[in-house]
């Protein structure tokens, strides 16, 4: 090619990133590279090649982590721990703002070798991975500087084991390792084993700004040595980003290991185009949705749900700018789309699509003449896609977007929601009524309106149902690495120790309390009853036996009040309130019965009826001021972070404080929109049952609050079961949050659980803001701006 | 006046596209008319980043955007000695030594037009004779566009009558600040009519309307009345030729030819003044219109301080070593 060829083709010349420093690296360290821990490198040891996409050469050699290297690295990050986290905030903030100077001056590096190792295109790399990477750090060592006058009443949560995936190596790697280390954690960090080398190299960044030793481990290996990580006894925290598959694997590793976790896992996200969208602005939201990364984003608006009535234009647009789309190699500067992580992604990718055109779907891709040797796939749309297809229910995690149209904004949100994922979603139409109504009803952790894909340090970000639980970024992804100093008080919960029972109790007409499901009392569906024994031996009457029959019917009837969570906070905290008067009314009544099964003195009684009143008014209180923030990404717009309900909630009262153990774990989530199944305390439930003549006459809507008696063991494991359950609350024994844990991985529900350590109800810290927090998940909704 | 108004009679010119006759005015395309600033301004900001062009790419490109450059002169003290020094540039924009070592010696490489005022248009045409440069005039009360209208149809005929073979007019920017779509469409459509054989270039002073929506309109508007090219600005407001501007404004050109197969040409005026930016509104044209929005017949830049930097962008990859601006002929 010369200038005058150019002159008449107008064509763009391949423009090559210059990757000599990066070679150079990889050359000092002649391509094998060790685990770091402890402040330093180990031998390089057995293990495994990394790979070039874009050429399928081999970058370098790193060792596998094996179980020898994961306790040698977590030894030192816990032996490290108790000093970072005795740092001020302010050293911890030096700290963290010298890795972000440092990962800003050796940017270029960083983004030339996550570009060889990875096969993105450099653009994105240096412009949006490595510079967001380094944000997060300024962010956080924000937080670190804030975090006494933030944080009161919260520890770090100690030592963290944190598995990340290839598709962002270096971006995930910030989001993990920042706010850890910011809030006084220290950490064992795997990189993916497609995608070690940014993490490798950013870890003798860490070591070149004076992090201490200990303080960032990274050991390298397959899945094998992240199950280690997870699975290791000596760390506090698992925070995982990947697959849904390995995320149940890991929720059920960690079950009642008393280890915190969080999950951010995949994704089928929605991509709405309304009939009054900006259509070209839509089209390039594709863009920046699907081929964005390859697809190979966990957050990627691969549903595309667009409007009956513009779908056809919409699509002739898409498929036009589809055909302007480049492909390449990853240093080259004039591509939008580089290389497939490897060729089996790719392989399983052709064979998703392969399958949905067999199945009747109609294929759009841009003819491609990559080069040789990469694992390339062209940007690929599947219009008119059988619903029933695997490619438009299941992740491809790649180029692929899936699309299907709607008539009503309500049948888009129905097509939206009907997932099980609910990661991200994408909303395009220029009228703010309806693009702000579709926002709200969308089940999604992240909304973009009229954007898609844009990220910030600064705004919590993570899934709903089974694309995960945890945020990260902002205010709501640090408590995700910082516990409350008053559960650490918490000692083992002592069984209650049933008296024997003498006989009926001769002064009460015999009663037999019923399950209250659906507003109403119902009889147990296996028609058992169990007596309820007095402190003293006395039968105080029969309770019912639930089974998996009666949860089942308690769930469907608070699956049908799903309408609580759209009445208006001013009316759930009259409710509230509504249930603390007719509670108080009864209050000699209640606290008799107090007195009755547990044997406590009448004043401890009556102070625990008038705490439980007090409750139900505080939670009644928060109902209308448990509000979101508005985040301020460095854009222009606002970014708004609001706590939703999750949904149903089971909850397994505790034993202790039979009244103000069940109002303080089932208000809360009354307050916040949630329906309830409670199960109540096992050993004295009648606390509970006389409740239904309370919520009978505070206008509480028939299924918002369903409570059933039996064995905790056996209704927990069943609620955990349910998928139709979105939250268990288990404050029982700690085989119960094991239960509990481990088979809450069908729809990988969020657990909340005190590990059989029982909390003491009559204090501050059990209301308030830790359990509102337990009870929401953060919804954030990105609304660029401007005229 | 009524808007459906007998239109000039399609010429095809030498370069084989037709001339934009029109169509009836259509108030439900301009209603229909959604433009998001902030995915606009998005989309503008990462193109740079996508397509990098360097090398002997980058001399060519640099060669294609002196093609479409109007050169430009439009000040209050322009003279006839000024005007015929810039025609003597437009013919000969870059060294040919340059042009020689990047090859170029047997491409006829001069500026895609000289744009004056009307005072010069007839000293431009002298000047330019025998070039092939075509002379654009400024007209209908330019900037402002607030003369009479009759004055400004009797400007148009003055400056074509003096062999002006485009007329870069401005629109009354109150008729789209009012939404008065009806008085544009008339408006536009009788400066087409009196242009004649000459091509009509519609400015819409962007920086004035200051909003897309406002942009995307007034372009629809202008090209169903006849506008044979849509142009950014006239130099002269606050803000002038911006990306999110032209991305805005080479969609609508879109839309209008996948409408009626037509080929409506874009300029982008002020603010285009450095080499690097001139590459990226060449990407814009390639990426958002395709291969033929990228000659001069399609495509022209309104600049006077770009050609400088152009020359010596070129003298720099000719030489290693970077330039200056005495280096080269003064324009």
């Amino acid at each position: 090619m010369t200038v005058a060829s150019f002159f008449d083709s107008m064509d763009y010349a391949p423009s090559t990133e210059d990757d000599t420093s990066a070679r150079q690296w990889l050359a000092a360290h002649e391509g094998r590279f060790g685990h770091f821990i402890g402040g330093s490198f180990t031998a390089p040891a057995d293990g495994f090649d990394t790979q070039e996409p874009a050429t399928g050469k081999r970058l370098a050699t790193v060792s596998q982590g094996r179980a020898q290297d994961v306790d040698s690295a977590i030894a030192a990050a816990r032996k490290a721990q108790k000093s970072w986290a005795a740092l001020p905030g302010h050293e911890r903030a030096l700290k963290l703002y010298a890795l972000a100077r440092i990962i800003q001056r050796n940017a270029r590096i960083l983004s030339v070798v996550e570009a060889l190792d990875n096969g993105k295109p450099i653009r994105e790399a240096r412009d949006i991975d490595i510079p967001l990477a380094a944000r997060h750090f300024y962010h956080h060592a924000g937080w670190a500087q804030l975090q006494d006058s933030e944080f009161p009443g919260y520890d770090p949560v100690g030592v963290i084991g944190q598995v990340i995936p290839w598709n962002f190596p270096f971006l995930m790697l910030a989001w993990k390792v920042a706010p850890a280390l910011a809030l006084g954690n220290t950490v064992v960090l795997k990189p993916a084993e497609a995608t070690p080398l940014t993490a490798l190299l950013f870890a003798e960044l860490a070591q070149a700004a004076g992090l201490p030793d200990g303080v960032l481990n990274i050991v390298t290996g397959d899945g094998e040595t992240g199950a280690l990580i997870a699975a290791n006894e000596g760390i506090d925290k698992v925070a995982f980003t990947g697959s849904t598959e390995v995320g149940r694997k890991i929720r059920e590793a960690t079950a009642g290991s008393g280890k915190s976790l969080t999950l951010e896992l995949g994704g089928k996200s929605p991509f709405i185009v309304c009939d009054d969208a900006d259509l070209d602005a839509a089209v390039e939201g594709v863009v920046d949705a699907m081929w964005f990364n390859q697809g190979q984003v966990c957050c990627a608006g691969s549903r595309l749900i667009v409007q009956e009535g513009v779908a056809e234009d919409f699509h002739a647009r898409l498929a036009a700018r589809m055909k302007t789309l480049r492909i390449g190699a990853s240093l080259d500067k004039t591509i939008d789309m580089g290389a497939i992580i490897d060729s089996t992604q790719r392989d399983r990718i052709a064979g998703m699509v392969d399958r949905a055109v067999a199945a009747g779907a109609t294929l759009v891709q841009a003819e491609m003449s990559p080069p040789e040797g990469g694992s390339y796939y062209p940007p690929t749309v599947l219009q008119n896609i059988p619903a029933t297809c695997e490619a438009a229910t299941e992740e491809i995690f790649g180029p692929v977007a899936v699309s299907m149209t709607f008539r009503t904004p309500a049948e888009a949100i129905q097509l939206a929601n009907h997932s099980r994922y609910g990661l991200a979603a994408s909303i395009w139409s220029e009228n703010v009524n309806l693009a702000l109504d579709l926002a709200a009803k969308v089940q999604a952790g992240i909304v973009w309106v009229n954007c898609t894909n844009v990220m910030d340090a600064g705004v919590g970000f993570g899934g709903v149902k089974e694309s995960g639980f945890g945020r990260e970024g902002g205010r709501e992804g640090c408590f995700d690495y910082l516990k409350p100093r008053a559960f650490a008080k918490a000692t083992e919960r002592k069984p209650a120790q049933a008296a024997k029972a003498k006989g009926f109790a001769l002064d009460t007409v015999d009663r037999t309390a019923k399950f209250y499901i659906g507003g109403k009392q119902a009889r147990p569906d296996g028609g058992h009853a169990q007596p309820v024994v007095g402190d003293k031996g006395e039968v105080l009457g029969e309770v019912g036996v639930g089974n998996r029959k009666d949860i089942r019917n308690a769930v469907e009837a608070a699956t049908g009040a799903a309408s609580w969570g759209s009445k208006t906070q001013h009316n759930r905290a009259q409710i509230l309130y509504y249930m603390g008067e007719n509670l108080s009314a009864r209050a000699e009544e209640f606290a008799d019965r107090l007195r009755a099964q547990t044997g406590v003195k009448s004043d401890k009684a009556r102070a625990e009826v008038a705490a439980a009143v007090s409750r139900l008014f505080s939670y009644g209180a928060w109902a209308d001021k448990y509000e979101g923030v508005v985040h301020m990404p460095p854009m222009r717009g606002l970014a708004l972070a609001v706590p939703e309900a999750i949904g149903v909630a089971g909850v397994i009262c505790p034993e202790e404080s039979p009244l103000l153990g069940f109002i303080s774990t089932t208000a809360p989530l009354i307050a916040t929109g949630n329906r309830v199944v409670a199960v109540a305390s096992e050993a004295h439930p009648l606390s509970a049952t006389d409740f239904y003549q309370v919520l009978e006459t505070s206008d509480v809507p028939a299924g918002v609050f369903n409570i059933v008696t039996g064995s905790a063991e056996t209704l927990g494991a069943e609620l955990a079961k349910h998928n139709g359950v979105d939250t268990v609350w288990a404050f029982g024994s700690r085989q119960l949050s094991e239960t509990v844990e481990r088979l809450s991985t069908g729809n990988l529900k969020r657990v909340f659980t005190d590990y059989g350590r029982a909390w003491d109800w009559t204090t501050p810290e059990a209301e308030g803001a830790l359990f509102l927090r337990q009870a929401t998940q953060v919804k954030n909704i990105w609304v660029p701006y401007g005229e | 006046m009524s808007q459906t108004a007998a239109l000039p009679e399609v010429t095809a010119p030498a370069e084989g596209h037709a001339r934009n006759p029109g169509l009836p005015l259509d108030l439900s395309l301009v209603e229909s008319v959604r433009v998001n600033t902030s995915a606009s301004e998005r989309r503008a900001a990462a193109l740079p980043g996508r397509r990098a062009v360097k090398g002997d790419a980058q001399s060519a490109w640099l060669l294609k955007a002196v093609t479409c450059i109007d050169l430009t002169t439009l000040n209050g003290d322009d003279t006839e000695g000024r005007v015929r020094r810039l025609c003597a540039k437009a013919i000969q924009p870059v060294r040919p030594d340059l042009l020689a070592a990047l090859g170029m010696q047997d491409h006829r490489i001069t500026t895609g037009a000289i744009c004056v005022y009307h005072r010069f248009v007839a000293t431009a045409v002298d000047a330019l004779q025998g070039s092939g440069i075509p002379v654009a005039a400024v007209s209908t009360g330019f900037p402002a566009g607030l003369s009479p209208h009759a004055t400004k149809l009797a400007e148009i005929e003055a400056s074509v009558k003096d062999g002006a073979e485009e007329i870069d007019i401005v629109i009354t920017r109150e008729h789209v600040l009012t939404g008065n779509w009806q008085a544009l469409y008339d408006e536009m459509h009788e400066y087409r009519a009196a242009c004649g054989d000459a091509h009509v270039k519609a400015i819409l002073a962007t920086g004035d309307l200051k909003t897309l929506r406002n942009v995307a309109k007034a372009s629809l508007v202008c090209m169903m009345a006849g506008a044979d090219f849509i142009k950014t600005s006239t130099g002269k407001e606050g803000v002038n030729a911006t990306l999110p501007v032209s991305l805005t404004m080479v969609r609508a050109i879109r839309q209008y030819q996948e409408m009626t197969g037509i080929k409506v040409g874009y300029k982008p005026a002020g603010g285009v003044s450095k080499a690097k930016d001139v590459l990226t509104y060449l990407a814009l044209m390639k990426e958002e219109l395709g291969h033929d929005w990228l000659q001069p017949d399609l495509f022209r830049i309104g600049a006077s301080s770009l050609l400088g930097d152009i020359e010596r962008q070129l003298e720099h990859r000719v030489t290693g070593a970077y330039s200056a601006a005495r280096r080269h002929p003064i324009g």
